[in-house]
């Protein structure tokens, strides 16, 4: 006789062993007092230009570090070596975004101790990055002046899952009609009350804000260690 | 698209809990939030594909679909969002950001059929 089929409650979250993963990082990350920051885009939005001039300049007075996602290539750490940061690529195959785990073993070998910023380079999606965890303190969404002001509109997930938005190329914002007011005003709809900056990594122009920013984070997290 | 990957995870979760509990699977009961990042089609299409040739072939992934609400610090009150490209709230007008639920993506319950009876 085919017995009746009952409901059993389980409750568990389907990413469960990457939120695992991404809690000892963090772990490991606040034992070491190093500031991770994870970067999303889109493909082409400058991630990488903006990476390089990150670690180039913040390397001037910080211990700096990179791990950079890509499908296929390994063309990005290779630009980013010119910062002369350590960095090393995690080629993802066919996967679309990184996972804790990735991030984890990429790691493997450095020491943490020796780091006051490490930053992670996500895959260029604006879709799948959104559900993964990495253990950073601050992901950080970029969007280029080329893409347009309602990117926001169109990806709410990741730019809701975000902590500060940059959006960057503004040397090119009269060429291509940016409106700055538009852009912001879609970023507030869809995360209200994050903080957006607005630079360029070719001209330099609102490096110093940023990089200004990024100190005073590392600066709260030491402190909030310290308590 | 990680909808497969999700799906995998989804296949193996189920997986487990039948074994634990000598129980063979019909259907997986799934809440995913408007936040979640995975679109359920996409899920629907991979489940079938993750779930060949393993123990949860055949079943069937039951999603719910669940909306983003939202706590509103103007009507003290939690509110559903009308859009998730407008993170206001409804009634007042008021920017929210703190998130009630909408991120789910969580699998709640088994529909299953005992296997082996277990000893009394």
């Amino acid at each position: 006789m085919r017995p009746e089929p009952r409901l059993i409650e389980v409750r568990k979250n389907v990413l469960k062993q990457n939120d695992v993963v991404a809690r000892s990082l963090r772990d490991r990350f606040r034992a070491a007092g190093v500031f991770v920051v994870s970067l999303v885009s889109s493909p082409g939005s400058g991630k990488t230009a903006f990476l390089e001039k990150t670690l180039t300049l913040l390397r001037r007075n910080n211990r700096v570090a990179a791990l950079v996602g890509d499908l296929a290539t390994e063309n990005d750490a290779q630009r980013l070596a010119r910062s002369e940061a350590p960095v090393k690529q995690i080629t993802t195959g066919t996967l679309c975004h990184l996972e804790a785990a990735m991030v984890q073993s990429a790691l493997e070998g450095w020491d943490l101790n020796q780091l006051d910023f490490l930053f992670i380079e996500n895959v260029g999606n604006l879709v799948c990055p959104s559900s993964y965890d990495l253990g950073e303190d601050l992901r950080l969404v970029l969007i280029s002046v080329t893409e347009g002001e309602d990117k926001p509109l169109k990806y709410p997930t990741i730019f809701n899952s975000a902590d500060v938005a940059v959006v960057t190329k503004v040397d090119l914002a009269a060429a291509v009609e940016f409106s700055w007011k538009t852009a912001y005003d879609n970023i507030q709809a869809v995360r209200p009350g994050m903080p957006v900056l607005k630079l360029s990594a070719k001209t330099g122009e609102g490096m110093e804000d940023y990089l200004r920013f990024l100190a005073a984070r590392l600066i709260d997290l030491r402190q909030a260690a310290a308590v | 698209m990680h909808e497969l990957s999700i799906a995998m995870s989804i296949v193996e979760l189920a997986e487990e809990e039948a074994e634990r509990r000598r129980v063979q699977i019909d259907a997986v009961h799934l809440k995913l939030g408007a936040l979640s990042g995975v679109v359920k089609d996409a899920l629907l299409s991979c489940y079938e594909m993750a779930s060949e040739n393993t123990p949860l072939q055949g079943s069937r992934l039951v999603v719910e679909e669940v909306p983003v609400v939202i706590f509103c610090a103007t009507c003290r009150g939690q509110r559903p969002l009308s859009s998730v490209q407008l993170f206001c709230c409804p009634e007042c007008g008021t920017p929210c950001a703190e998130i009630v639920q909408g991120r789910e993506l969580e699998v709640v319950a088994l529909e299953i059929q005992e296997c082996a009876p277990n000893p009394v």
